[in-house]
């Protein structure tokens, strides 16, 4: 499977040395490896979802208890879960660091993922949300820092789209 | 049957050290009008997810008791993460559902447990391993304590009478409780 573990590793290396401790998932392809290193990992609590607007609760409920968490969902998953976004996660000004694996850009096989994929930087803007794309290796760890340090600042969701560059290694 | 109030009231006295977490609506009207807490918290939005912010509070505090305060509406548009809970399991949550059966402050239309659609069955073939439905007051005090007590992950589902407060709107800022409740969370 052509997902690329070096820069799952570096998203995850990211991720633990921001103090991330609770990962909640809703599994997708770009995010096997991502979701296995969390598995893998004994200082990381892994909750995995059945529907990402859990993950919304879950990580408002463990940021006010003290817990740094971040939310792995596919941009479907975002979809699905604007209203716990807008409804808990904005109306109650809590952090939520949201990394959203970007399918359905340039260069997408699937069709199923096209309609999805052409929506997603829209409804981040409507939501206005910030956001910012992971596609080379080596802005990923101060691109994570600094969306986590926003979303601390500033009590609000953002967003960090891992684009096909970052996470899909296509076979020459 | 029972009033939810009357409930609320019956167990308030064991809420004072926990994490509670309610739902929008009558439950948190009610729950201010016995008494806030700076350890209660009130998510008035965002119908379905009490339960899940209660397992990630569960999650990040193992050391202290959490209890939500759901609804037959809200859990109804979140039974996926009656899954979630069951698979996490956290022995320090206390999972009230109060089921009476509508949606009461919206015009009091029947949900789905009107017509037969069973929320501690559904709760138990999750995977929670402690469920119950009571529908006395008596009934309801002795299975809260023992839930309490269990230490273990419990879906107790109280019938109650659609009945509930004149209004919703109470005069405690939705950030001012935000904000007490995370340094109540952070001192304790």
């Amino acid at each position: 499977m052509p997902v690329s573990s070096s820069s799952s590793r570096a998203i995850y290396d990211a991720l633990k040395d921001g103090g991330v401790r609770l990962i909640s998932a809703l599994p997708e392809t770009w995010l096997v490896h991502l979701v296995r290193m969390a598995e893998d990992d004994p200082e990381m609590t892994l909750v995995r979802l059945a529907k990402e607007e859990e993950g919304v609760g879950i990580s408002a409920g463990a940021h006010l208890a003290g817990m740094t968490s971040a939310m792995l969902m596919q941009n479907h998953g975002f979809l699905a879960s604007v209203n716990g976004i807008v409804s808990c996660a904005q109306l109650y000004r809590i952090p939520l660091l949201m990394l959203i694996s970007y399918r359905g850009e340039f260069g997408e096989r699937d069709p199923w993922q096209t309609e999805g994929g052409g929506v997603t930087e829209d409804v981040l803007r409507a939501l206005r949300i910030p956001f910012g794309y992971l596609d080379t290796p080596d802005h990923v760890a101060r691109r994570i820092r600094k969306a986590q340090t926003l979303a601390h600042s500033a009590n609000k969701p953002v967003a960090l789209l891992l684009c096909r560059d970052l996470m899909w290694e296509e076979p020459a | 049957m029972m009033r939810r109030l009357d409930a609320l009231d019956a167990i308030y006295s064991q809420l004072e050290d926990a994490i509670v977490v309610t739902i929008m609506g009558a439950v948190a009207a009610e729950l201010q009008s016995i008494g806030h807490r700076p350890n209660f918290f009130y998510l008035q939005h965002a119908m379905g997810l009490a339960s899940s912010m209660g397992l990630g509070i569960a999650l990040a505090r193992p050391d202290r008791q959490v209890v939500v305060f759901d609804g037959d509406g809200s859990i109804l548009m979140n039974l996926g993460g009656l899954t979630t809970l069951a698979r996490y399991r956290p022995r320090n949550l206390v999972h009230v559902v109060f089921d009476n059966e509508s949606l009461l402050s919206v015009g009091g239309f029947p949900t789905a447990t009107a017509t037969g659609s069973d929320l501690a069955a559904i709760a138990a073939a999750a995977g929670v391993p402690r469920t119950c439905t009571v529908r006395e007051l008596e009934a309801f005090t002795t299975a809260f304590a023992a839930a309490m007590s269990a230490r273990e992950l419990t879906t107790l589902v109280a019938k109650v009478d659609a009945v509930g407060p004149s209004g919703y709107v109470t005069d405690l800022a939705l950030l001012e409780n935000r904000f007490e409740f995370q340094k109540w969370l952070r001192q304790h």
